[in-house]
């Protein structure tokens, strides 16, 4: 714009009638380009959500049938899974208990594992190690599964046959095993990012008041990364519950109640053959007939899982959100 | 624990200036021909000078020249980043501070630390200033509320906080943050307090409470702070060393280095010539 002194009245006052247009009128060009950016993102927002819905729509929808005649109870507390019989019998609680021990099992491994290799990573190894370690976990992640389910097929069930005297090393115990060493490499990772983003204010703050370097970790780093461990470990659960080829080839899939009877309570047995609820529509996915009361099964085991991973993510959603409110970062 | 109450400050400061700057006092630290490197770099170059019992020394210099790093030094906290090397030695308390048998814990300790950030822990205004006696063995719930109440007093924050000790520290301000972390420092009874530009963070007003608190301080403890506030280094030390390039070119009363320097590079820095 040139300066006004160099104008005339008359061309001033023009200017200011040319610039009050400019003000006032929008550009059509650069409100298009707003405006289309802003409804791809509206776009594709709303699609990936209403992609979600469709697929619990379709679950739900392909499962009412079996839903209707079997009744949801007898799905989450019947007992046996004989769906090919004259008298079909749909009781997935064998599948939940063996989802849930193998599950639990793979994350009592892998959780206390992982968040010390973490801590170490993190916090104590040096420079060069750290720098070589953190690559080589992350390739661990991206192992095909069924590279692993091949592994404890061959490796793993063996040692656990010989250690537990069992004619069958294919058992809840195996598939632990094996998902957890397939869950570790989240659980490593998460928590190391959310360890390494803990400002070294804190930790210098620490071990300016004498604190050993434990102390450090103990009070200041853990803590202060307790919600990116939390998710660290949510997200080890995602990974070890929805997995399905490595759990089919370790776990051995009988369709029994994985239970034993010890000093008179009943508890879960992990050192039989067990069949999870992902391994279960896998297996019977293939040949079910459309349609049929069986394929409609299939779903309700499929919503029982997403049920399962649902709650699972809600409190880990609570427990952070918790945390955040009880320690306000502002 | 044997923090001993605040005296009231006296109004004739100039007289206590005088009594306190005699050249008789003990040395608390003896620093010999100090030179340090990151990996290649240099960052000190023959460091020697002996900081004086309960004064306060100020370091000054432009950035970089090594001020914030010779600090660290002493307690050894810059051994926290990798590739570190010294040479020459640092006396405290008869004990060279880079001897291998000297226990880490005891040593910072010994000699506190205020950061130029004030970094206060994500926890609880108590448990900010609990977290020193804790990590040192205090257990007693009742001491702990006699240590934390006496060092929120000492840094003048007790009657800001007594009512939302449970709060966050995080929901402090600035300056209020600030003197939590000297709180803290003050919780582990230490005998130095090591100052990192303590106040440039921070609005005026904060900072002219931190510089009455580090007043008050040079009554118990020895306090060597950190500043490129020149005029800072005027108002609140007894000493002052000037840095340059990681050596130090003039160490003296802090009368003398702002009123007659020895040496032409002195002289340019404290008549803002450069720096």
């Amino acid at each position: 714009m040139r300066l006004p002194s160099l104008k005339t009245n008359v061309e001033s006052t023009q200017s200011v009638v040319v610039t009050k247009q400019k003000l006032t009128q929008k550009s059509f060009v650069t409100n298009l380009g707003d405006y289309l950016m802003e409804k791809l993102f509206l776009l594709l927002g709303t699609l990936a959500i209403f992609i979600l819905l469709l697929i619990v729509g379709f679950l739900i929808r392909e499962g009412s049938d079996a839903l209707r005649e079997v009744g949801i109870s007898e799905f989450i507390f019947g007992q046996s899974w004989y769906p090919s019989s004259s008298e079909p019998r749909y009781g997935a609680l064998p599948f939940i208990i063996s989802s849930v021990m193998v599950t639990v099992g793979a994350l009592l491994l892998a959780v206390p594992w992982g968040i010390f290799t973490a801590i170490f990573i993190s916090e104590i190894a040096p420079k060069r190690l750290k720098e070589m370690l953190k690559p080589v976990v992350e390739i661990f992640a991206i192992f095909p599964s069924v590279v692993l389910g091949f592994i404890a097929l061959i490796v793993i069930s063996p040692i656990v046959a010989n250690v537990f005297g069992l004619s069958n090393g294919l058992t809840a115990v195996t598939a632990a095993v094996i998902l957890s060493v397939m869950a570790l490499p989240t659980i490593i990772s998460i928590a190391e990012d959310s360890l390494n983003s803990v400002p070294s204010d804190f930790k210098e703050g620490a071990y300016a008041l004498g604190a050993t370097k434990w102390e450090v970790i103990k009070n200041i780093s853990l803590p202060a990364a307790k919600s990116g461990i939390i998710a660290a470990v949510m997200l080890g659960f995602g990974r070890a519950v929805g997995e399905t080829m490595t759990v089919l080839m370790a776990a051995g899939n009988a369709i029994d109640m994985p239970i034993q009877h010890f000093l008179g309570l009943t508890v879960p047995d992990f050192l039989t053959s067990v069949r999870t609820l992902t391994a279960n529509i896998a297996i019977e996915g293939s040949d079910v007939a459309w349609g049929s009361l069986h394929y409609s099964a299939l779903f309700v085991v499929g919503m029982i899982l997403f049920v399962i991973t649902f709650i699972v993510n809600l409190i880990a959603d609570l427990l952070i959100n918790r945390q955040r409110g009880a320690l306000r970062n502002d | 624990m044997g923090i001993k109450e605040v005296e009231p400050v006296q109004i004739n400061v100039k007289e206590q200036f005088e009594a306190r700057v005699s050249e008789s006092v003990r040395d608390v630290f003896q620093v010999e021909e100090l030179s340090l490197w990151y990996g290649t770099n240099q960052a000190l170059n023959s460091i020697s000078f002996s900081v004086k019992e309960k004064q306060v020394t100020a370091i000054i210099g432009p950035s970089g020249c090594g001020k914030s790093t010779f600090l660290k030094t002493l307690n050894r906290m810059v051994e926290l980043n990798t590739n570190v090397q010294t040479r020459g030695s640092i006396i405290y308390q008869d004990v060279d501070v880079f001897d291998p048998k000297v226990n880490l814990v005891e040593l910072r300790s010994a000699i506190g630390m205020v950061f130029q950030k004030p970094n206060p822990f994500a926890k609880s205004i108590f448990d900010n200033v609990a977290f020193g006696p804790k990590i040192h063995g205090v257990r007693n719930k009742k001491k702990l509320k006699e240590v934390v109440e006496l060092c929120l007093k000492r840094v003048g924050l007790w009657d800001e906080v007594k009512d939302r000790l449970n709060d966050s520290a995080l929901s402090l301000s600035g300056g209020q943050q600030q003197r939590l972390c000297i709180a803290r420092c003050l919780a582990v009874e230490p005998e130095v307090i090591l100052m990192d530009e303590p106040t440039s963070a921070l609005d005026p007003i904060s900072s002219a409470k931190v510089e009455n608190l580090i007043e008050e301080l040079k009554e118990l403890y020895s306090i060597v702070v950190v500043t490129h506030n020149m005029q800072q280094a005027a108002r609140i030390s007894d000493h002052t060393a000037f840095f340059l390039h990681g050596e130090l070119v003039e160490y003296d009363r802090t009368d003398r280095i702002f009123s007659n320097p020895q040496d032409q590079r002195t002289k340019d820095y404290v008549t803002g010539r450069f720096g």
